[in-house]
């Protein structure tokens, strides 16, 4: 028999008494509702029939806690839900902000038009191959990225979505997929890695990953070593979010896979890093952001005016699209390098509305190209004339992510602005307005060669394209009214900004002031 | 001790930086699965090393008695150790069927979804 306990005098509280309110497992439900779904349709793989509308069924219960979710941060702040009742830093934190819900709906909203989109676009075999239970992997590893609390926990999301980003690129075994699948899963791979390393070294100077403890101990920490930290986690999301100058792979592989799961990617991974840079750099290690504040500065330039000279030089759409996600990135780094309330908000409304802007261009891309069979813009030519729907769609969405009033992009641009001339950063200033120029430069003339003029490129451009397919009824409502949709969601949002930009002013009040964040975790903070 | 392993983590990533700068895929294989292995030691490090005094609350004792090992980096090293595997497997079936399919395992060479005569972009608007 053991010799009884002695009970120690001072313990620090350490466990939540108190059960889970019902209402608070809208926090994890969303990740719990894809992870299980996609292990369901993977059991149930060769009930081919209802895979989709199971799989819808699943996005649309966990749009609906988002929404919840999203309503509650407004209204209540920051919501926390820690696992098995150990008190952060010892449990495992589930917390969202209104960045991070929001950031979450989007996401979500573009998978369920990616679901509608994929009744056109999948083939019977790819189903069979589980694309509906990858997608909602890749869902469950985004949400789960976006949602958490705990810095290990979301390297262990964003595995997640890496396993599964790879098992959709590769699906359908093309030779370009694979040879894109490739290049997209090193540098990936190795991005995580180098994610896990500043991982390792943060828990070896702080003794604790948990991000609300991160703000709470990191000051306390070495300057030095926590800049080395900040600044492999700066190359990790960067390389994630595919920011200047290690973006080399997104033009390089998003383009091979089908256009339902390039859209996916585009609205869903590179927002992500863009997600984790501000999280990380602002959030949790602000002082180690001030000391990089140069570098950011020169990486935001940098993709700012690469992307769009990218752009210029491309002729096939879909690697075209991918410079214009990248300009994207650049707004979100011009952010990171100022962070005013401005600036922070900017960031993140830009970010969530690239998420559903590029998605929508992937979207009306892949349309375009079964329309002509053609991927290059060279070989286009003459769409307008089979659907005039579509070249609106494709105008407004240009339109929309170079920042172009009265569409969503332009507000986040103007904030933006705003905070660079706060800042009397000049060089922000003239780049980001030097990219918006540049993209509309470049996506003009995409929708001038593959709408406006008559047939392909060279001596018959002014023949009409007798190799047009007019799209098929299934083609019209199953893909082109979901982009519709979510083409209508971007103007809709642009014409009536007032709650996106409130919204963007509270997410960006919480990342910078973090007491809020750091409350709902139920830390005490000592004095 | 921790110097030591400190210059094992720094060889293996070495060896594995050279590796990975190949390239032949099959050598930058090697090279991630060397670098997988070099973080989690740098992690096992990073925790700080006791030697042999596992972290299991003695009788009579209602919390740990120091020193004890930290039971903490080893469960994120495991939880790595997993995924590193699944995603390393994955690249190594990826790498067999690049090399059956496109003929190459020369990275130089694998140029499809990137061609290399890329047209000149139009000049026309």
């Amino acid at each position: 028999m053991a010799a009884p306990i002695t009970q120690p005098a001072e313990l620090p509280r350490a466990m939540i008494e108190v059960a889970t309110a019902a209402s608070d497992w809208v926090l994890i439900l969303p990740v719990v509702l894809a992870l299980m779904g996609a292990a369901l349709l993977l059991m149930l793989r060769n009930g081919r029939s209802w895979q989709a509308g199971m799989a819808l069924l699943v996005v649309v219960a966990i749009i609906g806690c988002e929404i919840e979710l999203l309503r509650r941060t407004l209204e209540l702040g920051p919501q926390t839900m820690t696992m098995g009742k150990w008190l952060p830093p010892f449990g495992i934190s589930f917390t969202a902000d209104v960045m991070s819900a929001a950031f979450a709906l989007a996401a979500a909203v573009v998978t369920l038009v990616a679901l509608l989109y994929s009744q056109a676009d999948i083939a019977a075999r790819e189903v069979k191959y589980g694309f509906y239970s990858l997608v909602l992997l890749l869902l469950a590893g985004v949400t789960g990225a976006f949602l958490t609390g705990d810095l290990f926990n979301l390297y262990v999301w964003f595995e997640v979505m890496l396993i599964a980003s790879f098992g959709l690129m590769v699906m359908g075994g093309r030779k370009i997929q694979l040879d894109g699948a490739l290049k997209y899963g090193f540098i990936n791979f190795l991005a995580t890695t180098f994610f896990l390393v500043a991982l390792g070294y943060l828990y070896g100077l702080l003794g604790t990953l948990n991000m609300a403890d991160i703000i709470l101990t990191a000051p306390n920490a070495p300057v030095g070593p926590m800049t080395a930290v900040a600044a492999l986690m700066l190359l990790a999301f960067g390389t994630k979010a595919a920011a200047f100058p290690v973006n080399a792979w997104l033009p390089a592989s998003y383009h091979a896979p089908d256009a339902v799961v390039s859209a996916l990617f585009g609205g869903l991974l590179t927002k992500v890093g863009a997600y984790a840079l501000l999280r990380a750099l602002i959030g949790l290690l602000p002082a180690s952001r001030e000391i990089m504040d140069p570098l950011i500065t020169g990486l935001a330039v940098a993709t700012l005016i690469m992307a769009p000279l990218g752009l210029l030089s491309q002729t096939n759409l879909r690697r075209a699209i991918g410079f214009m996600l990248i300009g994207g990135i650049g707004a979100v780094l011009a952010g990171l390098a100022m962070p005013s309330l401005r600036g922070v908000a900017g960031a993140s409304i830009y970010a969530f509305s690239a998420i559903l802007t590029v998605a929508a261009l992937y979207f009306v891309a892949g349309l375009i190209e079964r329309m002509t069979g053609e991927e290059d813009s060279r070989l286009m030519g003459g769409v307008y004339t089979a659907s005039s729907p579509l070249s609106i769609l494709f105008l407004i969405l240009v339109f929309a992510i170079a920042g172009l009033p009265p569409f969503l992009g332009f507000w986040p641009k103007l904030l933006l602005v705003e905070a660079a001339l706060d800042d009397g950063s000049i060089v922000l200033l003239v780049a980001l307005v030097l990219n918006s120029f540049l993209t509309v430069i470049g996506g003009s003339r995409l929708w001038a060669h593959i709408f406006w003029r008559s047939g392909r490129e060279g001596a018959h451009s002014e023949q009409p394209n007798d190799r047009l397919k007019p799209l098929s009824r299934r083609d019209k409502w199953w893909a082109m009214l979901p982009t519709a949709g979510l083409v209508a969601l971007i103007v809709g949002f642009g014409i009536l900004p007032n709650s996106i930009i409130e919204a963007g002013r509270t997410a960006a009040a919480d990342l910078l002031h973090t007491e809020r964040y750091i409350a709902s975790t139920g830390i005490e903070v000592q004095e | 001790m921790e110097f030591a392993l400190a210059a094992l983590v720094g060889m293996y990533f070495a060896t594995a930086t050279y590796l990975l700068l190949s390239k032949a895929v099959i050598r930058m294989l090697l090279g991630v699965g060397i670098l997988g292995n070099a973080v989690n030691l740098l992690i096992f490090t990073a925790g700080r090393l006791t030697r042999e005094v596992p972290p299991i609350v003695p009788d009579g004792q209602a919390q740990l008695v120091p020193p004890f090992a930290n039971p903490l980096p080893q469960a994120l090293i495991l939880t790595a150790i997993v995924i590193g595997f699944a995603l390393f497997t994955f690249l190594l079936v990826l790498g067999y069927r690049a090399y059956q399919e496109l003929d190459a395992d020369d990275t130089d060479t694998m140029r499809i979804a990137e061609p290399e005569n890329a047209p000149r972009p139009p000049l026309s608007y």
